[in-house]
């Protein structure tokens, strides 16, 4: 499914060449192409230890990681060498697998610093107050998230299901334009399950592109995917559209995992 | 072997001593208050300033850091007064009564003594050691013998000072402020004694602030005795200002049935050493000792504090947070005692030092000393950087990395300030901390 040539990068949100990655001297990801084109939606299987997470992290800017080789464009300019708070100001989104409690912190207060300062970095004027809380109401009515949790610290005794709501409520408010999921689905039951991608579904749009990464197919039955990749051992080693979840559900990564070595 | 070998004087102990022999003929007081100074004089004397291998001074060494010891402070001239007209102004918010003190002289006319309410005595300490009040000279050094060298040397030279008398069942209205200010241009020792007593029933908040421009000596000590059932907050804020060397001493009696609020609330100094001594002499009280403070650069701000639990019952919660940057040095020392009649007392003692650079040093000594079989006490300590995925977790989500560190350090300091009842005052000082987030910020770029 990759697109190359001239112009390709105008039809791209993300586009991610010959990406090599370590993390402690090993190598993680090993030349790994992947194009999303706006507006649709990619889903990254692989089995454990393929490198799903590290791709996610290394868009997004993570510490830790060291990328030897490629590019990372987003619309067109290349990210990697951006600090991950210009890279979310430029419109990427990474929704946690793990989304981390931060005690003292209530939310309203990191949701508004976290606005307010994507807002500055693009030169646009702070959101007011009732503007700003009429947007989150609206939100996390939606969500089902209940004004109480919002004033508490973030994340903070808060269920798994909770904090990935939590997670899809940032993503609504920040209106980025590559929403990066990283295994959304762990940790939740049939139910919270179907909320996020009920809050996820209803942020899709012609401008705004996804990256859903999963181990389970089960997510893909609520996120349908435009496109479907496996990876495995750093690369993606096969491209199709949404019925190769299915296969892979019946089949298993096993023989993924042979190819690629 | 047991011949402890004195070492020579040091410049600032016979600078003392000189300072002590021209003095003692005007310092106030006639001949029981010449008494006990002359004995903590002598107190002093024998041992000297403490250093390091005097436990309780282990990471604080007076002998090293006191280089020299300065004059006795004047009284303020009217200029000097001038100069202080604004003291206290950073509480403004809390509508508090002042009451200030210049150069370690109390100043009425800056003070606010109007229409106090029935109950409410306030009162100048070197007007009672002068007069020789009785009630006044019988009661200091009563609380705790004079084996502390910073209050030893306090009570050879002790100037002025508050002496505050809240009556039975008197709920003040507002807060109290006490307001020390440094601003006289030669710097100089100041020598502040406070008592404040709250009787039985009473309800006071006491603020104690030290500020100024002046780089003085201060060494400055508050006994407080509060009776059954009262309710006491008592909140110190210092900063920069509070002098080159400040020394400070807390001995706090506490009777039964008493709610006890404490508050450090430290904006880092050279040097600054907060001494604690907490005596639980009641059944049932329950007190929260707690404290924040931030340093930067070479400030040094140790917190030593001894909670003696001597009554069943009781229950102490002490929580205790520095944030340090620089080659700043943060220390805390905290011991609780449990004598053996004080059984059932619940005290949890903890500490937390967040370090911003790899040069600031945090030393933590915490203690229990228990001698009660049936006490539920226990302590924690902690000293870490900030925490890398929690700073990517905010900046992930667009937050620079500045304002990343500073909501999580807010926050951080936020848990020990949210322990203090008073809205306003809380509101004040998360302000200077985030103040002090905003100058940190902008010293970095």
């Amino acid at each position: 499914m990759t697109v190359k040539g001239e112009g390709a990068n105008e039809m791209h949100m993300l586009e991610v060449k010959d990406l090599h990655v370590e993390v402690d001297g090993r190598k993680i990801l090993n030349g790994l192409e992947l194009s999303v084109g706006r507006g649709s939606v990619h889903a990254i299987m692989g089995p454990n230890g393929s490198g799903k997470s590290t791709l996610a992290h290394v868009l997004a800017g993570k510490p830790g990681y060291e990328v030897t080789q490629g590019e990372v464009l987003l619309d067109g300019d290349d990210v990697l060498g951006l600090a991950p708070d210009e890279r979310a100001a430029k419109g990427l989104f990474l929704a946690f697998q793990y989304p981390l409690e931060i005690p003292g912190v209530a939310t309203m207060t990191f949701l508004r610093t976290a606005i307010n300062a994507q807002r500055k970095k693009r030169e646009q004027p702070e959101l007011s107050t009732p503007e700003f809380l009429k947007q989150v109401r609206a939100v996390a009515g939606k969500l089902d998230i209940d004004q109480e949790m919002l004033r508490r610290g973030v994340n903070v005794g808060f269920s798994g299901g909770e904090k990935k709501r939590n997670e899809i409520l940032q993503m609504a408010l920040l209106e980025p334009r590559l929403c990066v999921l990283d295994e959304t689905d762990s940790g939740l039951d049939i139910d919270a399950l179907k909320v996020v991608a009920q809050g996820v579904n209803g942020l899709r749009s012609p401008d705004r592109s996804f990256v859903v990464i999963t181990h389970y197919q089960r997510l893909l039955n609520y996120i349908v995917p435009d496109v479907v990749h496996v990876l495995s051992r750093g690369r993606i080693v096969k491209t199709g559209g949404k019925e190769l979840a299915l296969e892979l559900e019946g089949s298993g990564y096993a023989q993924y995992q042979e190819e690629a070595a | 072997m047991n011949i402890e070998l004195r070492a020579n004087r040091t410049a600032a102990e016979t600078a003392l001593a000189a300072n002590f022999a021209a003095a003692r003929g005007r310092l106030p007081g006639p001949l029981p208050v010449e008494q006990l100074r002359e004995a903590a004089f002598r107190t002093f004397e024998s041992a000297g300033l403490p250093h390091r291998r005097v436990e309780e001074w282990k990471y604080t060494d007076l002998r090293a850091l006191m280089r020299e010891a300065r004059p006795l402070a004047r009284v303020p001239d009217e200029e000097t007064k001038l100069h202080a007209r604004k003291a206290g102004e950073m509480l403004a918010g809390l509508e508090a009564r002042r009451v200030v003190f210049v150069d370690g002289s109390f100043v009425p006319e800056l003070s606010d003594l109007a229409s106090l309410e029935p109950g409410l005595r306030i009162g100048s300490m070197a007007a009672a050691l002068a007069r020789a009040d009785t009630s006044v000279v019988t009661h200091l050094g009563r609380a705790m013998p004079l084996t502390d060298a910073a209050l030893a040397l306090n009570t050879a030279f002790m100037g002025d000072g508050a002496v505050v008398d809240i009556e039975p069942r008197v709920a003040l209205a507002r807060p109290l402020h006490l307001v020390f200010i440094n601003a006289g241009s030669q710097p100089s020792a100041v020598f502040l004694r406070s008592l404040v007593r709250v009787g039985k029933g009473a309800r006071a908040m006491l603020v104690e602030s030290h500020e100024g421009t002046s780089e003085h000596q201060v060494n400055t000590a508050l006994e407080l005795e509060v009776a059954a059932e009262a309710h006491v907050d008592h909140v110190k804020i210092s900063g920069p200002g509070a002098g080159a060397l400040h020394v400070s001493t807390l001995l706090a009696t506490v009777g039964p049935h008493v709610r006890f609020n404490e508050f450090l609330f430290t904006l880092g100094s050279r040097v600054l050493r907060n001494q604690l001594f907490v005596h639980f002499a009641g059944e049932g009280t329950i007190a929260a000792i707690r404290g924040a403070s931030l340093l930067k650069a070479r400030q040094h701000v140790d917190t030593t504090l001894v909670a003696e639990h001597a009554a069943c019952g009781c229950t102490s919660r002490e929580l205790f947070k520095s944030v340090l940057d620089g080659e700043s040095h943060g220390v805390f020392q905290g011991k609780i005692i449990v004598r053996p009649h004080a059984q059932k007392t619940d005290a949890k003692m903890a500490t937390h030092a967040l370090l911003l650079s790899d040069t600031a040093e945090a030393d933590n000594k915490p203690e229990l000393e228990i001698f009660a079989d049936d006490v539920q006490c226990g302590h924690g300590a902690t000293a870490g950087s900030l925490d890398e995925d929690l700073l990517f977790y905010l900046r992930a989500r667009g937050i620079p990395e500045k304002e990343a560190e500073a909501l999580l350090i807010q926050a951080f300091v936020g848990e020990a300030v949210e322990g203090i009842e008073h809205a306003g005052l809380r509101d004040c000082l998360m302000e200077h901390v985030v103040a002090w987030l905003a100058a940190r910020k902008q010293d970095a770029q």
